[in-house]
């Protein structure tokens, strides 16, 4: 008795930790998608609250729990409060299924990658329920977007990680990471470059962001699917990007790039590695953003059909036959 | 309220699922440049119809203009396309010269040139920034700015003002260039050939790019002759027009310079020769600025030139003879200006702008007439727009370079 009790403290402990610090790592990734991109852009980004802005993040906070929170009239109510925490929750999850290192991870169940995929299909309800029940025009056209683009996005992405899934013969995040460790190259990177290529890509449009961030269009529709939304449910609709950001992050890290293990071991810091590699991906995401265009809708459909989702096919083939001679 | 009871009479009648998605765009709208409005059918994201509506930025400039004297109506050209504000103020005073049969002064000539062509290169960085920022590249935006603030920084050295500069009057220029300015010119000069060649890398060689303006609006040239398109929007349909070669004015007849023409007329071409321009203006600017050392020390204003403080009416006394009295002294109207009208035409950075103003003999215009190329040019966004996406719509807007301050007047 007294063993569960323990246990489910630590439990516990291991969750508000973790809880604590993804949150402070999207506040701060935000604070560092603007000073990145500032840079990248002849600018300075925010340097007025605290010693170089450091403490923004903090304040963009406090003013969008004190701003009003309008409901416009015309909306459908009970959805227009929920879907963003769908969206949140969703994105958000995902984290707790990531092994962090050797012998941490929150939730460590066998079908983890799959529960994942699940969770990130689910947040677009969250999208598409928030374009639609503020009932207006460019919320729902943005809604529409979403929809369209998570789905076949999601294909492709799921084709990817089939492949990983093949290579190392489970679901477990955890036991992907030991076989990778086992494998020749130490990571899945190099036998699967069209596989983490083909995910990366899904990933960016999984997340909404540019080049794939149609249905926020600023210059069409304004803001998308939340432009009704105001204060704090608006700033759950960006936590929500930001932590889809940080879960696909992980995840590419756990499936791809060899989860914990790095050259060589960093004593007392176990993660170390782990989170450099997610640092370097989530750069990787500003990067682009501050580079490239917008696609048009059909042109973004043609990517994923013409182009991603054969190739993640012929990818995942490929590896079947691969396995099925050695 | 007559647009709203179209689509009432639209959607009677049909089924909800035939019924047409309609979308309001604008007037605030952060891609429609300013207050344009677009009524929108669409069928899925392909656009139908589109009702472009205007008026909402009107200050009845031809109407104040009436009222103000020839001087103080250079004032209100600023505010046409005020982007380039300089390039307006050149058409307002060519037209008001031709009125007053004014010689201008070489040296006031090569300044209004330089002012025009600086005008040319901050609107059309001011277009490529927004037009990147429609499709996305958030970073040209930035980019773009930074170079024209080095301009309005210029313009600031020049006249005091950023963006409403009125330093052109009617005869001439306000004040000479300070030698200061001119060293500062030649700096710009020589440096923005290579922040050209950046932005090309930055938006040229990138597929997406690519993508969202290849074969994106196309307008063939008779069309494009039929639409009313004007400047650059002609020009990358083919068309070699060019005010500036045809009816050359100011001392554009003495600057060597290429006219650069498209050729599939799509919104790339059009981009295109936005981007040769540039380095065209960047080229007239370098030659004029060598040519205005040899005009050193010369006036900048004609010296018969109309007074800031235009009286309204002059009456001059005359003797008349009288039979009783012998003579009669009698005041009589004079003529402040000569009557008659004039007409003027300058490539403006957006196309063609023409003054074409009446004048009755006072100091004020009877009638001024403006046709403003950003008026023409929302005319052909119907056109341009019909069977393309949402997405398409912004690259149009932008590609068409409207100001709404320019439209509406």
């Amino acid at each position: 008795m007294e063993d569960l009790w323990s246990n489910l403290f630590w439990f516990l402990a291991g969750t508000v930790i973790l809880l604590i610090v993804s949150l402070l790592h999207v506040a701060y990734l935000t604070y560092a998608e603007r000073k990145i991109i500032a840079r990248m852009q002849q600018r300075l980004g925010p340097n007025r609250v605290g010693p170089r802005g450091l403490l923004q993040p903090i304040a963009d906070m406090l003013k969008l729990l004190t701003k009003e929170d309008i409901i416009p009239a015309q909306v459908d109510k009970p959805v227009f409060y929920i879907a963003p925490f769908i969206s949140l929750v969703c994105a958000g999850t995902g984290i707790a299924l990531v092994p962090l290192w050797e012998n941490f991870v929150i939730s460590n169940i066998n079908v983890g990658l799959l529960f994942i995929l699940a969770l990130s299909s689910l947040s677009a309800y969250g999208v598409i329920l928030s374009g639609w029940a503020s009932n207006s025009r460019y919320a729902f056209l943005g809604g529409l977007r979403a929809s369209a683009q998570v789905i076949s996005y999601e294909i492709a992405m799921s084709l990817a990680l089939l492949s990983v899934v093949l290579m190392a013969g489970s679901l477990n995040l955890g036991d992907i990471v030991r076989a990778q460790i086992n494998s020749p190259f130490k990571v899945y990177l190099i036998p699967q470059l069209i596989g983490f290529f083909v995910f990366i890509i899904s990933a960016v449009a999984e997340c909404n962001r540019t080049p794939f961030d149609l249905p926020e269009a600023e210059t069409e529709l304004v803001a998308g699917y939340f432009v009704e939304y105001s204060g704090m449910r608006f700033a759950l609709f960006y936590l929500a990007e930001y932590f889809g950001m940080l879960v696909m992050s992980a995840l590419a890290v756990t499936c791809f790039l060899g989860g914990w293990a790095g050259p060589f071991e960093v004593p007392y810091v176990p993660f170390f590695w782990f989170v450099v590699k997610v640092y370097a991906l989530l750069f990787f995401y500003i990067w682009i953003r501050a580079t490239l265009p917008r696609y048009r809708y059909d042109q973004l459909m043609d990517l994923g059909w013409k182009v991603l989702i054969p190739l993640g096919l012929i990818n995942l083939f490929l590896t079947a036959l691969i396995k099925l001679i050695f | 309220m007559s647009l709203v009871l179209e689509v009432n009479k639209k959607q009677k009648g049909k089924d909800s699922w035939e019924e047409p998605f309609y979308l309001n765009m604008g007037p605030q709208h952060p891609s429609t440049h300013g207050v344009l409005r677009l009524f929108l059918e669409l069928e899925g994201e392909t656009i139908v119809n589109c009702d472009p509506i205007i008026g909402y930025l009107h200050r009845g400039i031809e109407k104040l203009a009436e009222n103000l004297n020839y001087n103080q109506t250079i004032v209100l050209s600023d505010r046409l396309d005020y982007i380039s504000s300089a390039a307006n103020n050149v058409a307002f005073a060519l037209a008001f010269e031709k009125l007053f049969k004014l010689e201008v002064p070489r040296r006031a000539k090569l300044i209004r040139t330089i002012v025009s062509e600086m005008a040319r290169i901050c609107s059309h960085l001011l277009w490529l920034a927004t037009h990147a920022l429609d499709i996305g590249a958030m970073t040209v935006f930035l980019y773009c700015f930074r170079d024209r603030e080095w301009l309005l920084n210029i313009y600031e050295r020049i006249c005091g003002a950023r963006l409403t500069h009125t330093y052109v009057r009617v005869g001439g220029v306000r004040r000479d260039f300070e030698p200061e300015v001119i060293e500062e010119l030649y700096r710009f000069v020589e440096e923005f050939p290579k922040r050209i060649t950046d932005y090309e890398t930055l938006i040229d060689t990138n597929r997406i790019w690519l993508k969202r303006t290849k074969n994106i609006a196309v307008v063939s040239a008779e069309e494009a002759f039929n639409l009313g398109l004007t400047g650059p929007c002609l020009r990358g349909s083919g068309v070699s027009y060019d005010v500036r070669k045809f009816r050359p004015y100011d001392a554009y007849s003495e600057v060597e310079f290429e006219v650069p023409v498209g050729q599939n007329g799509d919104t790339y071409d059009r981009y295109k020769v936005r981007m040769i321009e540039l380095r065209q203006s960047n080229w007239i600017i370098k030659q004029c600025l060598d040519k205005l050392s040899e005009t050193e020390g010369e006036l900048v204003l004609a010296e018969n030139s109309p007074d800031l403080l235009m009286p309204e009416k002059v009456r001059e006394v005359s003797a008349q003879p009288h039979p009783k009295l012998g003579v009669m002294f009698k005041p009589k109207e004079k003529e402040i200006v000569p009557v008659g009208e004039a007409f003027a035409s300058i490539e403006s950075p957006k196309g063609e702008l023409s003054v074409y103003v009446v004048s009755d003999g006072s100091s004020r215009p009877w009638r001024l007439r403006i046709r403003t190329p950003s008026f023409v040019h929302i005319s052909a966004i119907p056109h341009m727009t019909k069977g393309h996406m949402i997405a398409d719509l912004v690259a149009i807007i932008g590609t068409l370079d409207i100001v709404l301050g320019d439209s509406d007047r």
